[in-house]
């Protein structure tokens, strides 16, 4: 299989729920419609049955390289990407060296490439170093190959009220945005798990919701104030959505992302000391869930956004307080989207395709993307099974490390296919080998 | 049960049968020979990542009264210290043939990830984790209370009825939560009494009045026990309160509070004091004070502990 094979997929459900035929060559969509004519040289998929979803994009992936290699590497993270239906991630920036110059941005985003398997966008640090301290060379990585759009000191909180004032006025220079992990640290410190009467009794320092909307508070009065747009990391409160919706209904450009795990988990299972629930932000109460849910039925809440965190496994055989926060996203991602919004009846698969695909491409300036089929488009769709309801397993994990929380979970749907530039990087559900993704991608890259 | 982890999840006939047994260890310590053969031949190691040199040493003589070998295993300065994973170190202990593991530690759960991990199959008994629960000295001070209140007459007794006010660092403490979940499965009824910074978040949801006033919740209350907690000195620093002498005219169990108690009244503390700080010489000194006798009373407690766990069929015991 390689870019110059055309591909007719038979009988898709589009997000909008007809069927259609898509035909697939020179790593672009070339016809849509029924009962395509089947050319000699063509690999059919029959796709009865399954939805067909623009390429997915991650606004938040951690991807870990350069310098936590033992964790996931572009490679290994960009191929879980793919057996999520991704064909888009964006890489954050808590890399070591930090993501804070053109060189390293643009050596991930050559990795990214070099893989095949998505598309990699890396994010730049607001300030050197993440250290909250001075600006990065915002200018040198949106200059840069790797054309930097998306700025976040992420894993840390930009809090000097001054410094986070000048990068959202620094970065709309470059039609960048910055996105804040609003995380007040004075009263995070230490902090553990959400604060309630669970995490005292527990005897777990409690993370207050406060700490993420008086952030979010402050900052979408910042953005108002210098007339720049903000994206909000991760929200987990209910409080945090009240916050924005508010900002929003004042014509604040303020987005804001939800982790599927935000969407679907609850502080309960904390319970089990079980370090692989511990993730930052922490899982909240079920009321919390539900608002986030009504949030991003309503439109609160734009995206969803992994926070695909890999970390080793002694990083989460230990003690609570002494394990790491994160959890792998990824390759769960979607059927977290459907056990959550879909079949919940909160959102459609068109919905789904605007929180998954289109709005974080927009947000993201991601050039060249498709948002819906149409004929011309980039090849970069992915086709899931809905119907399928499984347990969720360890050979449903494609990057390196395996600390998902959803294992042993039973969750809804299946990606089945998934293209990038038009070539297959899942194939019948199972990852397509990394030496012919590279090859397509070359293929790609030659003709492009 | 097959580890003693905390008191929330502690049956009331499991925690009487806790006490029971401990009443017949008592007996053994009012003998010329205060020894046991039950545990001849069990290893139990005191696992300690966080110094209590007087936990330790009052579940070494524990072991050593039912005759089991005693490893004492201090993490501070050895391997644990230069990152050696509680995983390693549980693994380490059941390469050794550790019967039984006593673990204090600093991470709230760390107790129970050793008991469900998998890494070790002994019993674990939780000798106090972070500000989770510390059971075994929850069950000395209901054991304490039960002697005091009902004078030998103690078997089988559970404390319904019985007014408990715990005063001090709530918010910091195992031994409060311990002491409620268990105060609360034996029937009786507990007060809270902190500055509201001391006092847990989302306490209120739990099955306990708060008051921030110790005079009016004596007053008022005329409780059957006060138990006062130590403050400690880091707090002041973390703004939870400004200074000691605030913190003691408040919240101290000075000689006016103490004077006023019913003569009846038991002072408690689960030690070590800060004399003159959360109380008074006069208070700790006195006769309603059962300060000694808590000390006494946990070689009781974890002698019972150790033997229900170690010896015969666990399941079936407890």
């Amino acid at each position: 299989m390689t870019v110059n094979t055309a591909y007719l997929i038979r009988g898709a459900t589009l997000p909008q729920g007809t069927r259609a035929d898509l035909l697939v060559q020179d790593a672009r969509i070339t016809a849509v419609g029924t009962n395509l004519d089947t050319g000699s040289g063509l690999t059919v998929i029959d796709a009865d049955g399954l939805i067909a979803l623009p390429g997915l994009v991650d606004l938040h992936t951690h991807l870990r390289e350069p310098g936590f290699e033992q964790s996931e590497t572009v490679l290994t993270g960009s191929r879980a990407a793919a057996a999520g239906g991704f064909t888009s991630v964006f890489a954050m920036a808590n890399t070591l060296p930090v993501s804070d110059t053109a060189g390293v941005v643009e050596q991930v985003q050559a990795l990214g490439d070099a893989a095949g398997y998505a598309t990699v966008r890396p994010i730049g640090a607001v300030t050197v170093g993440l250290a909250g301290e001075r600006l990065s060379e915002i200018g040198a990585m949106a200059h840069s190959r790797a054309q930097v759009r998306v700025f976040s000191d992420d894993g840390k909180c930009v809090h000097d009220s001054l410094l986070m004032r000048r990068a959202l006025e620094y970065v709309r220079t470059f039609d960048g945005v910055v996105a804040q992990h609003a995380q007040d640290p004075r009263l995070t410190e230490n902090a553990q798990m959400n604060e309630g009467a669970l995490s005292s009794e527990l005897g777990l320092k409690g993370w207050p919701a406060v700490a993420e909307e008086s952030i979010i508070a402050r900052d979408v009065l910042l953005a108002e104030h210098v007339g720049s747009r903000l994206h909000v990391c991760h929200v987990s409160t209910a409080g945090s959505v009240e916050v924005i919706r508010w900002a929003k209904s004042r014509g604040i450009t303020v987005t804001a992302e939800a982790t599927p795990h935000h969407l679907l988990l609850t502080e309960d299972l904390i319970r089990s000391y079980d370090a692989r629930y511990k993730v930052n932000p922490p899982l909240r109460r079920d009321e919390d869930v539900r608002a986030l849910r009504e949030g991003l039925a309503d439109g609160t809440i734009d995206i969803i956004a992994t926070d695909h965190a890999p970390h080793p496994k002694e990083s989460k055989e230990a003690e609570w307080d002494a394990a790491s926060f994160g959890m792998v996203g990824l390759e769960s991602a979607l059927s977290v989207a459907q056990t959550a919004l879909i079949d919940t009846g909160l959102l459609t698969w068109n919905d789904i395709a605007r929180v998954l695909s289109q709005t974080p491409a927009d947000i993201g300036r991601l050039a060249d993307h498709s948002h819906c089929f149409e004929v011309g488009a980039p090849a970069n769709f992915t086709l899931v099974d809905p119907s399928t309801t499984s347990t969720f397993d360890l050979a449903r994990l494609a990057g390196k490390s395996t600390n998902s929380p959803y294992l042993g979970r039973t969750l809804s749907g299946r990606v089945e296919y998934t293209f990038h530039h038009g070539y297959p990087t899942v194939g019948a559900a199972a990852v397509r080998p990394a030496d012919e993704v590279a090859t397509a991608a070359a293929a790609w890259k030659a003709g492009n | 049960m097959r580890h003693l982890l905390t008191t929330k999840h502690l049956s009331r006939d499991a925690a009487i049968q806790i006490l029971d047994v401990a009443e017949d260890m008592a007996d053994v310590a009012n003998r010329e020979v205060k020894k046991l053969p039950a545990l001849r031949g069990k290893t139990v190691v005191n696992l300690f990542f966080e110094d209590s040199t007087r936990t330790r040493i009052s579940f070494e003589a524990a072991a050593k009264r039912l005759s089991a070998d005693v490893i004492n295993f201090s993490a501070k300065g050895s391997s644990v210290s230069k990152g050696e994973s509680l995983k390693d170190t549980a693994q380490t202990l059941a390469a050794m043939g550790a019967d039984a593991v006593v673990i204090r530690h600093q991470s709230s759960g760390a107790p129970q990830v050793l008991a469900e991990s998998g890494w070790i199959d002994a019993p674990i008994v939780n000798a106090g984790d972070g500000t989770h629960e510390h059971p075994t000295q929850a069950l000395l001070d209901a054991f304490t209370m039960r002697r005091r209140l009902y004078n030998g007459q103690s078997r089988g007794r559970d404390l319904d009825g019985v007014g408990v006010v715990i005063v001090g660092d709530i918010l910091h403490s195992r031994v409060a939560r311990s002491n409620l979940w268990l105060l609360e499965t034996l029937g009786a009824h507990v007060t809270f009494v902190a500055p509201a910074t001391l006092v847990p978040l989302g306490a209120e949801t739990w099955p306990v009045a708060i008051s921030y006033d110790l005079d009016a919740t004596l007053a008022a209350e005329k409780p059957d026990v006060v138990m006062m907690l130590r403050i400690q000195s880091e707090r002041m620093n973390a703004a939870f309160f400004p200074n000691a002498r605030e913190y003691s005219r408040e919240w101290g169990l000075d000689d006016v509070r103490f004077a006023a108690l019913p003569t009846d009244t038991i002072v408690m503390h689960p030690g070590p004091m800060n004399r003159g700080l959360e109380i008074s010489a006069a208070a700790a000194d006195s006769a309603q004070s059962t300060v000694l006798e808590q000390v006494t009373n946990g070689v009781s407690i974890r002698m019972a502990a150790l033997y229900l766990l170690l010896s015969g069929d666990r399941e079936a015991l407890l």
